[in-house]
């Protein structure tokens, strides 16, 4: 072990019944450091949190920590606290009717009687030491999340940390917020305290972090510091496709150069609950065009957005020129709007429902409540689309959960094109299902737009984007930053235009 | 994985999974035991009432006269069941007030009115606007508020009894005129009673709101999965509370024919317990208790078992402050028998079964 | 995250606010009446308060039973300004409220302090302070665990005693057999171990015939439903034993639908207990044969203590048991009705 490490991970497998979740995976944390821990979904960033906090047991590997001679055992978050090792969450886990001083000092055994003036003294030096300006009286859930998140990390520093993790801490901060924290984690930076950082936010991490450990479907691909990586190199890296090397694909299908026609769908500064930012976007019939952007840069919510699924907060929209109010997703369906949401399991099927209910769902809602197909017209629908997507049921009688993701997905695929929608949103249709269905589903958005729909595509996988689109929005931080068409649609433009910041990927 | 079962897995599956299987076998467990300890259980005879009306009695005719308003309310309990993953507990306290408002309407403040105020149709069209609100009222706190449906309808379930007392002014009205009581009781000429007839037509009438609406469809999916309806173009909200104000019309129906049997109403007594029947009547027609998809008959059915337990357990001279634990009884066994692992259990013990069968046919 | 906080506040909001309404819809209505009358006893009081008998009366709520209604409507006419009385009246069915109620009286000197106990316990002190005083305590309908000494009286009611006049006069009728289903209250009241009691007591001493003992908890409903159950199974009997008016009013529609005759004459006897008004209208009509009361008049009682303590006298029995009467559908007449009807 380093002179100068704080924790070292070295070779550490874990696997789940059928996924392989971490390979061979290292990390170093030095003293005083704060070290970003990037990754798209599935790359194993959370499953290596968890080994390292006793949630999940490793297969195996080593962890060492400064102080401890061999390689320590972490099987439990108590051990874990014993080591010196301290999380913040996400979601804030500690109680909210308690008040700052009791959320401290609470469920730290130290002795039975408590003194509670004493206690209240003792976190008043404490926050004052770390700068965070709150009653230690004050009800915790009445003050702000960030200070929360910071009471948080007031409690893990007071636990005597070494090792301080924060698991996306500034996904609900606004930016003063965040700015705080991060004055909070150079504080403790100064102090010795190393840090783990695991965000979204490309900007963030170029702000704070001193190295990036980069992880990509459960392995390690490099350890780097922040000085001598480029944003587009580490976008690159996070995504696994080389800047340089890779060949440009060039979207086949004929791009829409009739200018001077109305925009079949078109939104000016529209924006939702959701924190995305004030966006513009435009859409001519039969364009095929998509969002991209890291998970968590708004791509979806931008969708969702149009479509009325989240609280639209303001905009105008117009479709085919003329002004419309779309709030809720019926509004955007008797508009000729579909949307195949992203999360198929919580936003798009009914899984107790058979394949034909749900099938003629959305058609059926469009229609109206008084108005229910007979069962024969609703089995010829479900037959037709079964047939046309070749879904794989016994029936379309068999309830759609014990169906496969794949043809789960083409369910619903089919219950939005039954409704002949002019405008089909399919955000990440192809997440989760086999090669064979993917390639189906790419060539049946090309097919559509050849017959007069437009289609908005959104996939974390960037040459699938490519081979279907003919123009990509790319967004970051919740903010759409760029318009790629033509020959600016390659690999290379595409992560410069994600990784933002100076055009040092060239 | 199990897209494509066999016949043999789908008939067996079939039979396992089958909602009615439940309710059936309940009702054929106590057909059986009652033939067995005695017969005349089953005996229905034709007699006259003190009116010299035909009428039929025997068991049978008792349960199908007693369950009935057990049975409508089972049907409404059903689709608030299905759609808002919880159960109305208000419902003998709405049958009071509904049943309150019933009498005022007819006596006006005369308790013992010599002609009725108003006629039976005015009276329960006001009762039944009032049942409808208490629905609406729970629905709203249920689907706007996201208040737990047993929390917010402990409301009602605290203060409707007072509520049905205040609405006569604590008087206990009483109606001397014989057509009130047709409706718990029988129309002159026709031996079957009515209670019975009424339930048939509110179960006809949900069956075609159901085959000519798209209810059911709306309340499974809101039921099922409530994210996936929103963006579906339902409002979940507008749903559930809908389930509440037809479990209202439900209460109202029911309260006709609870006020009608004696013609008075006692209000702390009045269809009391009544909320416990009727969640057990959906639990036992083989409906989950957390929602979505639901089965209208089969609760229906689990109503009048659960009359048929009551009866039965009456004709045993049981003591009917006891009713309630054999109730439990039978709460526990549907508790356990529809636990997701005692039923893998089961199919695998099937499974086991047929596995030697099929191994010697294939040899 | 926010408007679903907002959302949740309100909506608990909501529910303590309906809650207290459904509570407060009879409670509130008996404080607000409560304030009146000590309103306008205490304006008319200044003009003659020397002769007024001054009293105190605490009684549970009037809206709690016909019974309860009935004894508040006695005592109001009874304790008027022009039978010499000047007399406020507080409402609760809370013991605490009771006490609080109690305590005001004494402070404000009534001479009298008339008590309905909600509960029998906690009452010392109070009765000892009501002692120090010079208040004079009179309980009725209910008693209380305090010393004998503590107060002046209490006039109660004997359930087992109802019970022994209506099972004595069952007896008297002479029936040629004694197939009797009986009908309990809820179990563990003192109205159903009184009455309860003496049924049991005579028929195993002249070996009647219990046929169906079972308790319909004072539901009307559920006695209809056991009376059902008898006559489907073919028992036979001739006397319905019904302990409150209500079962007994369902039992009889289990008879009219069986076509089961009842009444003075008819096959089956039936008997309620408490004397409502439309009972007793129903033993008139001949279609009961009995009904027992339970005295909720007990005005005359209570003025008869006054009387003797105004007038120098001791009461020598501190427990006065009340005069019941049973009715019998063959003797019973309008006037009955109207007198002793709730």
């Amino acid at each position: 072990m380093n002179e100068n490490s704080l924790l070292e991970m070295r070779g550490i497998y874990k696997s789940f019944p059928g996924v392989k979740a971490l390979q061979n995976v290292d990390l170093t944390l030095r003293e005083g450091e704060i070290m970003a821990l990037m990754g798209e979904n599935g790359a194993g960033k959370s499953t290596l949190i968890k080994v390292l906090t006793g949630v999940h047991v490793k297969d195996s590997g080593d962890i060492f920590i400064k102080g401890h001679k061999d390689a320590v055992q972490i099987r439990s978050p108590q051990e874990a606290q014993q080591v010196g090792i301290s999380t913040v969450y996400q979601e804030i886990s500690l109680c909210p009717n308690l008040s700052v001083a009791e959320n401290i000092f609470i469920g730290r055994g130290e002795g039975r009687m408590v003194n509670w003036k004493n206690i209240n003294q003792r976190t008043k030096t404490l926050l004052d030491s770390l700068g965070i300006a709150v009653d230690p009286t004050r009800q915790l859930g009445s003050c702000s999340i960030a200070v929360q998140q910071m009471v948080a990390i007031a409690r893990a520093v007071d636990m005597e940390c070494s090792v301080l993790i924060l698991d996306e801490p500034t996904s609900s901060l606004d930016e003063s917020e965040t700015e705080k924290l991060f004055g909070l984690m150079r504080d403790l930076k100064a102090r010795g305290v190393g840090m783990i950082f695991v965000t979204h936010f490309l900007d963030q991490v170029y702000e704070v972090c001193d190295r990036i450990t980069v992880l990509r479907d459960g392995q390690l691909v490099g350890e780097y510091d922040i000085a001598e990586m480029p944003r587009v190199q580490l976008v690159s890296k996070m995504l696994g496709k080389e800047v340089d090397d890779m060949a440009d694909i060039k979207n086949d299908s004929p791009s829409f150069s009739a200018k001077d026609s109305t925009p079949l769908y078109e939104a000016k500064a529209l924006c939702s609950n959701q924190g995305i930012k004030p966006f513009d976007f435009h859409l001519r019939k039969g364009e095929v065009n998509g969002f991209t952007g890291l998970l968590g840069s708004g791509r979806s919510e931008c969708v969702r957005a149009i479509f009325g699924a989240d609280k639209v907060t303001g905009g105008t929209v117009r479709m085919e020129g003329k002004e419309v109010n779309i709030n809720k997703p019926i509004d955007a369906m008797k508009n000729g709007i579909a949307y195949l949401p992203e999360d198929r399991k919580r936003d798009g099927i009914i899984g107790d429902l058979s394949v034909r209910e749900n099938i003629i769902l959305a058609l059926q809602v469009k229609k109206g409540f008084f108005k229910p197909f007979s069962r024969a017209e609703a089995e010829k629908f479900a037959d037709e689309y079964i047939k046309l997507l070749d879904i794989k049921t016994a029936s379309t009688n068999t309830p759609i959960k014990s169906l496969s993701g794949g043809n789960q997905q083409k369910v619903i695929l089919g219950r939005w094109l039954l409704t002949h929608p002019k405008y089909l949103i399919l955000d990440e249709p192809t997440r989760g299902i086999d090669v064979g269905t993917k390639v189906d589903i790419q060539k049946l958005v090309l097919k559509l737009a050849s017959e007069g729909m437009s289609v908005t595509f959104i996939s974390s996988e960037t040459d699938e984007m490519l081979r279907t689109c003919s123009r990509l929005l790319v967004m970051r931080d919740r903010r759409l930053v760029g318009e790629l068409t033509g020959d600016q649609l390659t690999q290379n433009t595409i992560m410069n235009t994600i990784a933002g910041g100076e055009s040092n990927g060239g | 994985m199990a897209a494509k079962p066999t016949t043999q897995d789908s008939f067996l599956s079939r039979l396992l999974h089958n909602q009615i299987l439940i309710p059936l076998a309940a009702l054929l467990l106590l057909a059986v035991f009652n033939l067995i300890a005695d017969p005349s259980f089953f005996k229905i005879s034709l007699g006259h009432n003190s009116n010299g009306d035909p009428v039929l009695s025997g068991y049978l005719i008792t349960i199908i006269d007693y369950g009935s308003e057990l049975a409508i309310l089972a049907i409404g309990m059903t689709l608030v069941t299905a759609a808002s993953g919880g159960q109305d507990i208000s419902v003998g306290a709405t049958i009071a007030i509904s049943g309150s408002v019933l009498l005022r309407v007819l006596c006006g403040t005369d308790t013992r009115p010599e002609v009725l105020h108003s006629p039976i149709i005015v009276a329960f069209l006001v009762s039944l606007l009032a049942a409808m609100l208490c629905g609406a009222f729970n629905g709203a706190l249920v689907a706007f508020f996201k208040i737990q449906p047993m929390v917010a309808t402990l409301i009602l379930f605290t203060a409707g009894r007072s509520i049905a007392a205040w609405v006569n002014n604590n008087e206990l009205p009483m109606i001397t005129e014989a057509r009130f009581s047709y409706f718990g009781g029988y129309i002159p000429g026709i031996p079957i009673p009515t209670p019975f007839f009424i339930a048939i037509l509110v179960f006809i009438a949900t069956w075609a709101l159901l085959k000519f609406t798209n209810l059911g469809l709306y309340v499974q999916s809101v039921g099922i999965n409530e994210k996936t309806a929103r963006l579906n173009g339902l409002n979940p909200e507008i749903i559930k509370l809908g389930t509440y104000v037809l479990l209202g019309v439900c209460v109202a129906v029911a309260g006709l024919i609870k006020v009608s049997r004696l013609s008075t109403i006692n209000y702390s007594v009045i269809a009391k317990d009544i909320e416990m029947d009727a969640i057990l009547a959906v639990a036992l027609g083989g409906n989950a208790l957390s929602g979505g998809k639901f089965n209208m008959s089969t609760s229906v059915l689990g109503a009048y078992v659960i009359q048929f337990l009551t009866t039965t357990l009456y004709k045993f001279d049981v003591q009917s402050d006891a009713l309630s634990a054999y109730k439990a009884v039978v709460v526990i066994i549907l508790v356990v028998i529809s636990a997701p692992t005692v039923r893998e259990k089961t199919s695998a013990f099937f499974r086991k079964l047929r596995t030697p069968d099929g191994a010697a046919k294939r040899g | 995250m926010n408007v679903k906080k907002v959302l949740s506040i309100a909506a608990s909001s909501l529910l303590i606010a309906a809650m207290s309404a459904g509570c407060s819809s009879s409670n509130g209505s008996s404080s607000e009446s409560t304030n009146n009358n000590s309103n306008e006893s205490s304006s008319a009081a200044p003009a003659s308060t020397d002769k007024l008998i001054k009293v105190g009366i605490i009684n549970n709520d009037p809206n709690e039973s016909g019974y309860r209604t009935a004894n508040d409507k006695d005592l109001k006419a009874a304790f008027t300004k022009e039978n010499g009385y000047d007399a406020s009246f507080a409402y609760s069915l809370k013991n605490d409220e009771q006490i609080t109620h109690a305590q005001k009286f004494i402070q404000d000197e009534v001479d009298y302090l008339l008590l309905s106990a909600a509960d029998t316990a906690g009452w010392d002190s109070v009765l000892k302070d009501a002692q120090a005083a010079g208040v004079e305590v009179i309980l009725f309908d209910r008693t209380i665990d305090a010393d004998e000494s503590l107060y002046a009286a209490s006039i109660v009611s004997d359930m087992a005693k109802e019970g022994q006049t209506a099972v004595d006069w069952l007896k008297s009728q002479d029936l040629p057999s004694y197939d009797i289903i009986h009908l309990q209250g809820v179990m563990g009241s003192a109205a159903q171990k009184g009455r309860s009691g003496a049924l049991d007591d005579t028929a195993k001493e002249l070996g009647w015939n219990i046929v169906t003992q079972q308790t319909a908890e004072w539901n009307a409903e559920k006695a209809q439903q056991i009376v059902q159950s008898a006559i489907d199974s073919g028992k036979e009997f001739n006397v319905i034993y019904a302990e409150n008016d209500d079962m007994a009013k369902g039992a009889v529609a289990a008879l009219d639908k069986a076509n089961i005759s009842h009444g003075v004459g008819k096959d089956v006897v039936v008997m309620g207990f408490d004397c409502n008004k439309w009972a007793l209208e129903e033993l008139l009509a001949q279609n009961w044969n009995y009904d027992g009361q339970c005295n909720p008049f007990q005005s005359s009682y209570i003025k008869d203590i006054i009387d003797t303590l105004e007038s120098g006298g001791t009461v020598a029995n501190k427990t006065i048991i009340m005069d019941e009467k049973g009715f019998d559908a063959s003797t019973i007449t309008q006037e009955d009705v109207d007198n002793f009807g709730i």
